[in-house]
């Protein structure tokens, strides 16, 4: 193995990776802005509501992300009306966006399953003490429901972001440089699949390390409810 | 409103309220009329269908016929697809809620909040009060039920008796004219029910309006005004508590006190 070769990839590996962390939070950002409304639905009663993120959720879990890549980067551009539209084609044309609109789609899907459960978690008394003091029901799942969901979804979205930027190797199929993408691109030059993959692997375990430790932080943050007093019991056994 | 310099004033009245859990009748027609200042003390066997009771009237549960009138104001009411009574203007479901107090047996804090936020959260958000002015009556309201110093606390690190007397003060922090005891100490350890009970009993000397869903006979016997007994969804017994409890009418009232009273 030699290591020279992996120091001397790094500069245009570290380039990729660049484009996959773009990829990874752009397509998180608008996932999540998708998935709080979707989730919300989703957890209703109401048949009539909760029908089409049902179909949704059920329609990109249900096929391979590849799939739906293809499908928005190859598939829409058979239709004429997206070729010849001005606001459409722009955006649908590059690789990057197709890229970034799928994994937001297909990521949104699972986080709205995931704050689904997570909303149904929610301790129905809690949601009653609400309403008993008077509050609406959008006052209710914006003070209590959702803060309380989003520290119960917290570790599951940590393993969806995880999974997806490892899923996101995937954008290197229509032409992107990302990690994965550059990897390739560089071993195409060196001939050193072995040393390059390597390296590539080592960025995405970094990566992924500092996600892990990102997220943690974050939940440490918010469950200071849980966790025992600092300074010890002064008031004693938790209920419930 | 027609108002009487003598006698208190009807805050909370019930007409023949029923309550339908599919096939079965949990409620046959139940009426109250609680005045100022008045203890209710709501007794009865599992199953006898107090706690729905205490829910229907501020629609935790959706009644399936009855009235339920708050200071002379009728609650206006539709049914729903299923036959239930649903209120018919949000606004007034507001004001019903925001005028009758409700304490929960199991507490019911939001955990992610702290003691303090616990109490200005319904005050803030449904009265609009400003954060100075909830933040001064939340700290007062502390003061009374002697958790002032627990304030930055959050639930979890109080004790069940501590909870629920946060959970007291976060119902008083909405000023209501009559605050509902759902079984308040029935998921206490012994050892903490006193603390809890002293709370309740210096509300009754200050004369707020309570009903108060409890087993606790002796407690019942001493600080409420009128005794409630319900026995399979109807009233069974009412009357003051002291001839109620010590001549009681039914066999079934004997027996359930001769279950509690050890």
């Amino acid at each position: 193995m030699n290591v020279d070769v992996m120091i001397a990839a790094l500069p245009k590996l570290l380039e990729g990776a660049w484009l996959t962390l773009q990829l990874l939070f752009i397509s998180g950002f608008f996932g999540l802005l998708l998935a709080i409304p979707l989730g919300i639905a989703r957890a209703s009663r109401s048949i009539a509501v909760k029908a089409l993120p049902f179909a949704y959720i059920f329609f990109f879990r249900g096929t391979p992300l590849l799939v739906q890549l293809f499908l928005v980067y190859y598939g829409l551009s058979q239709f004429e009306f997206v070729r010849e539209s001005p606001i459409l084609w722009p955006v649908l044309s590059d690789p990057y966006w197709c890229a970034i609109i799928t994994f937001a789609l297909h990521t949104g899907a699972y986080i709205a399953e995931i704050l689904r459960g997570a909303i149904q978690a929610v301790p129905h008394g809690e949601v009653e003490a609400a309403r008993a003091l008077g509050m609406s029901r959008a006052t209710t799942t914006l003070r209590i429901v959702l803060p309380r969901a989003a520290r119960i979804g917290l570790p599951a979205y940590g393993n969806e972001l995880i999974l997806m930027l490892k899923g996101s190797a995937l954008a290197s199929t229509i032409t992107l440089l990302d990690l994965t993408g550059m990897a390739r691109t560089v071993i195409a030059r060196n001939y050193m699949p072995l040393e390059t993959f390597l390296m590539a692997g080592l960025i995405y375990m970094i990566i992924t390390f500092v996600l892990v430790r990102a997220l943690r932080f974050i939940e440490h943050r918010v469950s200071a409810h849980m966790r025992a007093r600092p300074g010890g019991a002064v008031g004693v056994e938790p209920t419930g | 409103m027609p108002s009487d310099t003598t006698a208190p004033e009807t805050v909370l009245a019930v007409e023949d309220m029923h309550k339908r859990f599919g096939d079965i009748e949990v409620l046959r027609g139940i009426s109250l009329e609680a005045r100022t200042g008045d203890v209710v003390a709501i007794l009865g066997s599992s199953g006898s269908g107090k706690s729905t009771f205490l829910r229907c009237l501020n629609f935790l549960e959706t009644p399936s016929a009855g009235r339920i009138h708050v200071h002379g104001e009728e609650i206006r009411t539709r049914r729903d697809a299923a036959g239930m009574l649903r209120p018919a203007s949000h606004g007034q479901l507001v004001r019903l809620r925001t005028r009758l107090g409700m304490v929960f047996q199991q507490f019911n804090l939001w955990p992610h909040m702290t003691v303090l936020n616990n109490l200005i959260e319904a005050p803030r958000r449904v009265r609009g009060l400003g954060r100075a002015e909830a933040i001064e009556k939340a700290e007062a309201l502390l003061e009374k039920v002697g958790l002032a110093e627990r304030r930055d606390y959050y639930p979890a690190h109080l004790s069940g008796g501590q909870q629920q007397r946060v959970a007291i003060a976060r119902a008083l922090a909405m000023d209501p004219d009559v605050i509902l005891f759902d079984e308040p100490t029935s998921a206490l350890d012994p050892e903490l029910v006193g603390e809890v009970l002293a709370v309740i009993e210096a509300l009754a000397e200050e004369g707020r309006t309570m009903l108060i869903v409890t087993h606790e006979i002796g407690f019942a016997r001493d600080v409420s005004t009128r005794a409630l007994f319900l026995h399979d969804g109807r009233v069974e017994e009412d009357g003051a508590p002291r001839d109620l409890f010590s001549n009681p009418a039914s066999e079934r009232l004997r027996k359930f006190l001769s279950r509690h009273l050890h």
